[in-house]
């Protein structure tokens, strides 16, 4: 007889893969082997998964219709069971697994939408934060302005796409009209963030998410503003700033490294 | 705050809003621990101003205590900070496994009944027990297969495992239903056979009926759909026997209004309302 290990270690390799054979033993009310009996684990724990992902991802599940979706979702699933039980977290690889995804190869953009849900499920669980207010920054000696560094939200997410991922994001949420896209139209940066109890999502400039970058990187202002410049020489960067402090993505700032300035 | 002899629901955050605004009659709101596991948002938000109105019992998916791997340590660390932050009345997690090695696979799988597995078990609830500073109640599994080398009935193995370590127990009713109508056992056997003594709460909720490939039926515990007549039928004689005792009515999928779910929750108060009380105790009061 089998230990318990190796009973569990073959029963999970046959509810992953639908091709093995149902595990000896495993039997109805008449003693006999039931494979019926046994799929219906198999099932719960694929179609369980794929559901999770369809909650998690409305956009790409009504942009690519639901027998896409459930076979794109069901493949990621079984090649990605989730590696912990805080199903929350699940699907963060979804996005990249899309990019992969020959099928899918038709909508180049599918992954970029999948990037902003993904952020939006992020920003949703993230920590809770006060982030700081314009007055909150004027209080900074301007003379040193360049040299400051600055704590971004915890919930603060950076999307950039190519395409016009943002729009067409919008046109597939609840709510949202489908409608013709110019994919050639250029492309489309975000900011996605909860500043308070909801999660909002903003387009920003060109050079706006390498800035936010090198922010989150550490770096003082100055290091991010020529960051964001190496992108577009058309980068204003207090114009983008003044957007950032709006959308609350700051929740502290300092002049030092490691030392977290008191806003107030 | 203890979970009071009533009934409750489990709660979603569909229904977060209108709880709050309507602060309704219930005895208590059940959550999943891991639906809570993010680090802040309005999960946290809404459950900490319903726990203020509410008892809350505090139900665990994840731990995987039939697995024959260790338990995974950071997740009881997780449990231990929500149990620290919320103050459940109950805590309960499940007779099932579903890691395995790196992969967690999202569903309470059913185990063999072997002397093995009890050992297993029951050091993983000493564990449990030991971490968290608190007793713990186990549920009974629903089951749609059995494992040819059990070598003890359902109820026998969950009365072994709590006498090895003073568990509590939660006693799923419709979980009784399901595994015995699919491994065609006796459900009010089953209750016979239970150590009802241990039993701290009671968990109701709908099933679909299918069939196996050899037509016999087979009831998929799915949770999305009233309580069936049969269930509450058992129900009826457990709290026969058991007298008023908190009662969950979980409703995880395709959901229905919060005035549908909360009469389905009265449903049950009206059972318990009219649980007579054993005849010395009536006799008790009137001499």
């Amino acid at each position: 007889m089998q230990g318990l290990a190796e009973r569990q270690q073959d029963f999970a390799k046959a509810l992953l893969d639908a091709a093995r054979a149902t595990p000896p033993g495993l039997v109805g009310p008449d003693g006999l082997p039931s494979p019926r009996r046994f799929a219906v684990y198999r099932n719960n724990v694929v179609a369980g998964l794929i559901e999770t992902l369809k909650e998690n991802y409305p956009a790409v599940h009504r942009i690519v219709g639901d027998e896409f979706f459930r076979a794109m979702a069901g493949q990621f699933a079984i090649t990605h069971p989730p590696r912990s039980p805080i199903m929350l977290d699940y699907g963060a690889g979804f996005p990249e697994f899309i990019d992969g995804f020959e099928p899918a190869a038709t909508v180049p953009y599918l992954a970029d939408v999948a990037r902003i849900e993904r952020a939006w499920i992020e920003a949703y669980h993230a920590a809770d934060a006060e982030p700081l207010s314009a007055a909150d920054l004027l209080a900074i000696d301007q003379d040193r302005l360049a040299q400051v560094r600055l704590a971004l939200h915890p919930s603060l997410r950076v999307m950039q796409s190519r395409f016009p991922a943002l729009t067409i994001w919008r046109m597939n949420i609840a709510g949202g009209e489908p409608a013709y896209v110019d994919l050639d139209a250029g492309g489309e940066d975000a900011l996605i963030i909860r500043p308070g109890t909801e999660v909002r999502v903003h387009q920003i400039p060109m050079g706006a998410a390498a800035l936010v970058r090198s922010l989150g990187a550490g770096g003082p202002v100055v290091a991010a503003a020529i960051a964001a410049l190496e992108v577009t020489i058309h980068f204003d960067l207090s114009a983008t700033l003044a957007g950032l402090i709006e959308a609350g993505a700051f929740t502290g700032w300092s002049l030092e490294r490691d030392a977290e300035g008191d806003p107030s | 705050m203890n979970i009071p002899p009533r009934a409750g629901v489990g709660l979603k955050p569909q229904h977060y809003r209108e709880i709050l605004e309507t602060v309704p009659d219930i005895g208590f709101f059940e959550v999943h621990a891991e639906n809570y596991m993010g680090a802040g948002g309005p999960p946290h938000r809404y459950l900490t101003a319903i726990r203020e109105l509410y008892p809350l019992s505090l139900h665990g998916v994840g731990l995987s205590i039939g697995a024959a791997r260790p338990l995974d340590r950071d997740h009881l660390r997780r449990l231990k900070d929500l149990i620290a932050r919320y103050e459940p009345g109950l805590f309960s997690e499940h007779l099932a496994w579903s890691s395995h090695g790196e992969a967690f696979l999202n569903d309470l799988l059913p185990m063999p009944y072997t002397k093995e597995t009890l050992q297993r078990v029951a050091s993983h609830i000493d564990e449990v027990q030991e971490t968290l500073g608190r007793q713990m109640l186990l549920e009974n599994p629903s089951t749609y297969i059995a494992f040819a080398e059990s070598t003890y009935a359902e109820p026998d193995f969950i009365a072994e495992v709590q006498r090895r370590t003073g568990c509590g127990l939660l006693l799923d009713v419709s979980n009784v239903h399901v595994a015995s109508t699919n491994q065609q056992w006796d459900p009010f056997a089953y209750v016979d056979a239970y150590p009802l003594g241990a039993v701290q709460e009671i968990h109701l909720a709908g099933f679909t009926p299918e069939t196996d490939e050899k037509q016999r039926p087979l009831l998929i515990d799915t949770h999305n759909r009233p309580v069936d007549p049969l269930v509450w039928q058992l129900y009826a004689y457990v709290i026969g026997k058991l007298g008023p005792s908190p009662t969950l009515i979980e409703w995880d999928a395709d959901l229905p209004s919060w005035g549908e779910l909360h009469a389905e929750a009265m449903r049950a108060e009206a059972h318990m309302e009219s649980y007579a009380p054993p005849q010395e105790v009536r006799l008790a009061g009137t001499g």
